[in-house]
């Protein structure tokens, strides 16, 4: 019988396993060791390592990133936590201009092993500012490394990875993960930071799935078997370094490309990989890629306006549709009986 | 001839010479820069600190070699105060693969980790958190160590300043933060930028930081505040903010002067050149009759020599080889 854990459990158990190895790492971030523990993802972790090590700091999100940054200068392998990625955008001097070019700009004499954690927000109106997936900056960014685990298994992998790096990671969860139960290994492992997981195999169409939409790829690639549609599905856990070789791999093999993204379309890592595929991959293309993405809006927050706004399985299924030149089909943008749009599973009552 | 053996010093006037030593040094080094920039070899913006060499000095002065230091963009000074390495600094000017950064930084990235000077950036109060987060370690890791983060008066009003403040403050971090006020942000005038009726140093006592001001064109004086105030956040009670008041001669960026363009006067700009630390204190020297006009003679020609010599390996040093573009953008090894 497999060890089961939810996303969030695999999180917390990450840490532990970080903190018990090395007593270097400390978590820091609002409310890290506060009762509900960000959703659950930290919770206890001060009363097993103590408050020096499990911090609660001030509402002060760009001070303190430099702070941690002078912290990992110094000798600590410091994560700091956000709740929303929206909050650490008031951090992008010390995360894009100081920590990604520290290694660089003083010719390697220092090392800068930090992790900048951040929640993305979906669903019961989280609307405008709790929910953007921004990941795309960060990707942007030479001297960042950038992951977006979407399994437990990955999550707890990944953040240890993470952690030991020396390297600032920006790492990225999607608040609509938290509840996902997988396969989680008890003890210490690392899930290496680049290369994508071929979430599914096949052979007539590549869907590339960011974080979340991993899932909603998974659902796609059913219903496009029950239509005799043979979808390969990569998650793409890392954004930087990202794994263009599983992706021209798959391309050469498909020859047909979707790419599901959990954010804006334009200038985003959809576009990039739209753009590995045509530069490394062009001729094996069968027809022009699809992209799956947000409108190009903010977040609505009211539900009529939030179900409209994310894209779902039948929007991925859609894509491929046009990808093989089929007629669009109405039912691919039904939304199932019972499935209430802005929550991310029956049981969440909110509130955030 | 008989050698002259020079009567002791007591030790005021030897501190007295050590610090004008210091101060000396460092505007040879940047008139130095200053002299040779017009050759355009050193491609990178300069930002000299004639004028402010007391600051740095006195508050150096105080200081122990393992401390850490950190500073923005105009930085020389805090960088060769602390016992930066002058010859990977001058060729870091020049861009050659020798200089402290590589020739990744230039000027406004100076490190040397072995005299304690962690490192500058030009991002105005960027590296007052960073400062703060070494002192934060320090604390956390139990190791008796201080850092002193220097700044300008401009920087106190970004938001990171205070954010840094209340951090120190609440943990009672072993750091000082050093704030030269030359009362301008780049050509932006202290009077449009912060309210009249409020000093700089009382917005960090607002924090509940011991802070106190002084004349920063006084050596003497910085550097018995700064001992005082190194000895009070070394020992936990928490940290300590400085506003030393003190004025940058040369223009804001550059070799030149740029008191014409308008956003100074001249009247201003002379009234605090009679106010130079160096002739100063020079005169203090001379006038209680403990000058030693000889062993400074003799330290300007070693300095002369060194600069010369720092200036001549720095030009013929080898630029980084175009193959190395990409190195140093991530740390080699994980999981150290």
């Amino acid at each position: 019988m497999s060890r089961q854990l939810t996303y969030a459990e695999a999180i917390r158990e990450g840490f532990a396993v970080a903190m018990e190895r090395d007593p270097r790492v400390m978590l820091m971030g609002l409310g890290v060791p506060d009762p509900k523990g960000f959703f659950g993802t930290t919770i206890d972790l001060h009363k097993q390592f103590g408050p020096d090590r499990v911090m609660d700091m001030p509402c002060a999100e760009n001070g303190m990133t430099g702070v941690v940054l002078g912290a990992a200068l110094n000798g600590l392998r410091p994560v700091i936590n956000h709740q929303r990625l929206d909050f650490a955008l008031l951090a992008m001097d010390p995360m894009c201009t100081q920590a990604a070019k520290w290694n660089y700009m003083f010719g390697g004499v220092m090392k800068m092993p930090v992790v900048f954690r951040m929640i993305l927000g979906r669903g019961w109106g989280q609307g405008p500012q709790h929910s953007q997936c921004l990941h795309s900056w960060f990707a942007h960014i030479p001297g960042l490394k950038v992951v977006m685990p979407t399994t437990p298994h990955d999550a707890k992998g990944l953040l240890i990875a993470a952690i030991e790096d020396d390297n600032p990671v920006v790492f990225l969860e999607h608040r609509w993960l938290h509840h996902i139960k997988g396969e989680v290994p008890a003890g210490h492992y690392t899930v290496p930071i680049g290369p994508a997981r071929i979430a599914r195999s096949g052979a007539d169409v590549t869907i590339v799935a960011f974080s979340y939409m991993v899932l909603e790829a998974l659902e796609a690639a059913e219903k496009l078997a029950a239509l005799g549609v043979d979808a390969e599905v990569i998650d793409a856990r890392s954004l930087r370094p990202f794994d263009r070789e599983a992706v021209i791999a798959s391309v050469k093999k498909t020859g047909r490309l979707v790419v599901a993204d959990t954010g804006w379309a334009a200038a985003g890592m959809s576009a990039e990989v739209l753009a590995i595929a045509t530069e490394s991959a062009f001729t094996s293309l069968k027809s022009a890629p699809r992209r799956v993405c947000f409108p190009d809006c903010p977040t609505p927050t009211g539900p009529s306006l939030a179900a409209e706004y994310y894209p779902r399985a039948g929007h991925i299924v859609a894509a491929v549709r046009e990808t093989l030149a089929w007629a669009p089909q109405a039912d691919d943008w039904l939304v199932p009986v019972g499935v209430e749009l802005d929550k991310p599973n029956p049981a969440f009552t909110g509130p955030f | 001839m008989l050698a002259l053996v020079p009567t002791p010093l007591s030790a005021t006037d030897e501190l007295a010479h050590r610090l004008l030593e210091g101060m000396v040094r460092i505007r040879l080094i940047e008139e130095a820069i200053a002299t040779r920039y017009a050759s355009q070899q050193m491609r990178c913006p300069v930002h000299l600190s004639i004028g402010q060499e007391a600051a740095s000095v006195g508050v150096c002065a105080a200081l122990r070699h393992t401390d850490q230091v950190m500073s923005g963009h105009r930085s020389h000074a805090h960088y060769l105060a602390k016992g930066g390495n002058l010859r990977t600094m001058i060729a870091e000017l020049y861009g050659r693969e020798t200089g402290c950064c590589k020739g990744r930084g230039g000027s406004m990235h100076l490190v040397d980790l072995d005299a304690g000077f962690v490192g500058a950036v030009p991002i105005v109060g960027s590296t007052i958190p960073i400062a703060t987060g070494l002192a934060f370690a320090d604390r956390l890791l139990k190791r008796d160590r201080l850092t002193v983060a220097f700044l300008g008066e401009a920087a106190t009003e970004e938001g990171v300043f205070h954010e840094s403040a209340n951090f120190a403050s609440l943990h009672r971090l072993p750091i000082v933060y050093v704030c030269e006020n030359n009362l301008y942000s780049v050509y932006s005038p202290l009077e449009v930028r912060q309210p009249a009726h409020r000093e700089v140093y009382e917005m960090a006592a607002g924090h509940g930081i011991r802070a106190r001001q002084v004349d920063g064109n006084d050596p003497l004086a910085v550097y018995d505040l700064m001992r005082e105030s190194v000895a009070f956040a070394r020992s936990g009670e928490g940290p300590v903010f400085l506003e030393l008041k003190t004025y940058r001669w040369r223009e804001h960026c550059g070799p030149g002067f740029d008191n014409h363009i308008g956003y100074r006067t001249e009247a201003e700009y002379l009234a605090w050149k009679a106010r130079d630390a160096v002739a100063a204190t020079e005169k203090r020297l001379r006038d209680a009759g403990t000058y030693q006009a000889e062993r400074l003679d003799r330290f300007n020609g070693r300095v002369q020599a060194e600069l010369d010599r720092a200036f001549a390996e720095a030009m013929r040093a080898p630029f980084p080889h175009a193959s190395t573009l990409m190195d140093h953008v991530y740390a080699p090894s994980s999981n150290s």
